[in-house]
């Protein structure tokens, strides 16, 4: 079985929530979480917060958060067991990221380290 | 040695004394006889703390029980420990030399059973039996036998098998103990988390050994619960490992012991949650796990422990209401992602299916991958049961097909009858 990490795009990472929508997102996010799980299919995750990011530049520029001229934010990822791409995919259907409009979610395969990749 | 078996009580009181006592001072004795000669000789302070309470039922009966049994019994064994090193001359050779205190050859041994150093004794013991190099049966059956006292026939009773197999699990964790090397001590500090984190899943399976067994022996089950929750609330008691960890395993054990006596019917019959007379719930034990579970949310760790206390404790309140589903559905989701198991696959689905509803819940199912389970057509069962009555019926069939148990097929008979009507 493979691993494939779903990584969460987020098309503009500007937008502000209320505090009661983060809650509606949570419940959602960990219901679906929690059904991968569920099926013995989740290896591992996290939500990357946007406070206290920094970007660094080509020459040692940092810049404060993501946002700016990249509008496009990674707001975090899981990693689940899967035994096909297609497989992998369904499970990213299920993701609330993908509500808001323009939000993606992107399906990689997981390098081995087994010298095959 | 049988006490319980072989005990004629002509008269007095000491039947019923003797048992109690033997469990609780024959661990306290082996596990301060082993500290002082070395995990290799178990046996001889098995042997020992025996001899001592053969001669406890030798002398009770026809002179009474002393007013100090425990003091007593102390006595004895101090003697029999001196005598034993005196007369066994390959033991001396090998023992004396390696002692840790006193001089044993003049017999001026000394054998300290203080309140304290039975404490750390235990203990030490505790993860001396619990070494990462033992399968997990092993490790509690040692743990019955060494720490908690139980005879071979009790330990064959609670797993249901016979005393052959449990002499041979004993025989073979000794070995291995003996060939490891391994040392009655405290883990030096650098090794104690992961040391405790076997502890505390031993001290876990220990637990649900009782919880869960099939033996129909009631008191016996209890005892299993009682001891694994002594032994974890030693660990509490001990500055090194009085952790948030424990704490929440302890909360845990606290809350499902609340129900003890609610969970079982006059004839051993399994009584559902749903159908349990809530007044027979233990509110004292229900506040106890919740001060640990308190002590457990100090720090920054979260195991599986405090998960699945927490999921306890959300059960210790029997009324229905959407904060409760939705907060064991969100503990479930939590607990999955680090320990996945059939059974909280399972109730999480179930939990879905209060706080999000049954379509909901009945999609979830069809996607878990436990077609061999009978708890899984359970669970479909009664997703089903007010949506479609024939395929309720069709998998409660599956499910009384699969059942390896008694009291399985005599729950999903029930469910079947239910549903008839």
């Amino acid at each position: 079985m493979d691993e494939y990490i779903l990584i969460f795009r987020h098309e503009d990472g500007n937008k502000v929530a209320s505090p009661e929508q983060i809650q509606v997102w949570m419940k959602q996010t960990m219901d679906w979480i929690g059904g991968i799980a569920a099926q013995n299919k989740f290896s591992s995750g996290t939500g990357l917060p946007f406070d206290g990011a920094r970007v660094v530049h080509h020459k040692g520029v940092v810049t404060n958060g993501p946002f700016g001229e990249i509008k496009e934010t990674i707001g975090g990822f899981i990693i689940v067991k899967a035994d096909t791409v297609e497989e992998a995919v369904e499970f990213a259907r299920g993701c609330p990221v993908l509500q808001g409009d323009g939000n993606t979610v992107e399906v990689r395969k997981i390098a081995r380290g087994d010298g095959t990749h | 040695m049988e006490p319980t078996s072989a005990f004629q009580d002509p008269g007095g009181n000491a039947g019923a004394l003797i048992p109690h006592l033997f469990r609780r001072e024959f661990s306290k004795i082996v596990a301060v006889l082993c500290s002082l000669f070395g995990l290799e000789h178990i046996e001889t302070a098995e042997d020992i703390a025996g001899e001592t309470f053969l001669a406890a039922l030798e002398i009770w009966p026809y002179k009474g029980v002393p007013p100090n049994p425990t003091a007593w019994l102390y006595a004895i064994a101090k003697n029999k420990a001196r005598n034993h090193l005196r007369r066994d001359k390959l033991f001396l050779a090998k023992i004396v030399p390696a002692l840790k205190q006193g001089v044993a050859g003049s017999g001026e041994m000394e054998i300290d059973l203080s309140e304290k150093n039975i404490s750390d004794s235990q203990l030490q013991m505790l993860f001396a039996v619990c070494h990462p190099s033992l399968p997990a049966e092993g490790q509690i059956c040692l743990a019955l036998r060494t720490l908690c006292g139980f005879g071979i026939d009790e330990i064959a009773t609670a797993f249901l098998t016979n005393k052959e197999t449990i002499n041979k699990r004993l025989f073979r964790a000794r070995e291995k103990l003996r060939a490891e090397r391994a040392a009655i001590e405290f883990p030096p500090e650098a090794e104690l988390p992961k040391r405790l984190d076997t502890v505390l899943l031993t001290l876990y399976l220990l637990y649900n050994e009782g919880y869960y067994s099939e033996s129909q022996d009631a008191v016996l089950r209890e005892d299993l619960c009682a001891e694994a929750m002594r032994l974890t609330h030693q660990l509490t008691g001990n500055p090194s490992t009085d952790l948030p960890i424990v704490h929440a395993l302890f909360a845990l054990m606290c809350f499902h012991a609340s129900r003890f006596p609610a969970r079982k019917d006059r004839n051993g019959e399994i009584i559902l949650y749903a159908d349990q007379d809530e007044g027979l719930w233990d509110q004292g034990l229900i506040g106890r796990g919740a001060w640990h579970l308190h002590r457990a949310s100090q720090g920054d760790t979260l195991s599986k422990y405090h998960l699945e206390a927490g999921i306890a404790y959300w059960h210790t309140i029997k009324t229905d209401s959407p904060e409760k589903w939705e907060n064991i559905l969100q503990l479930y989701n939590r607990l999955l992602t680090i320990a996945y198991s059939p059974i909280a696959a399972l109730n999480r689905t179930f939990a879905l299916s209060r706080a999000r509803g049954k379509e909901e819940a009945i999609a979830a199912a069809e996607k878990l991958p436990l077609t061999d389970n009978p708890y899984y057509y359970t669970l479909l069962g009664e997703l089903y049961r007010e949506l479609d009555k024939d395929k309720a019926l069709g998998h409660l069939q599956r499910a009384y097909a699969l059942a390896r148990t008694r009291s399985d097929k005599g729950v999903i008979e029930k469910a079947m009858q239910k549903m008839g009507k």
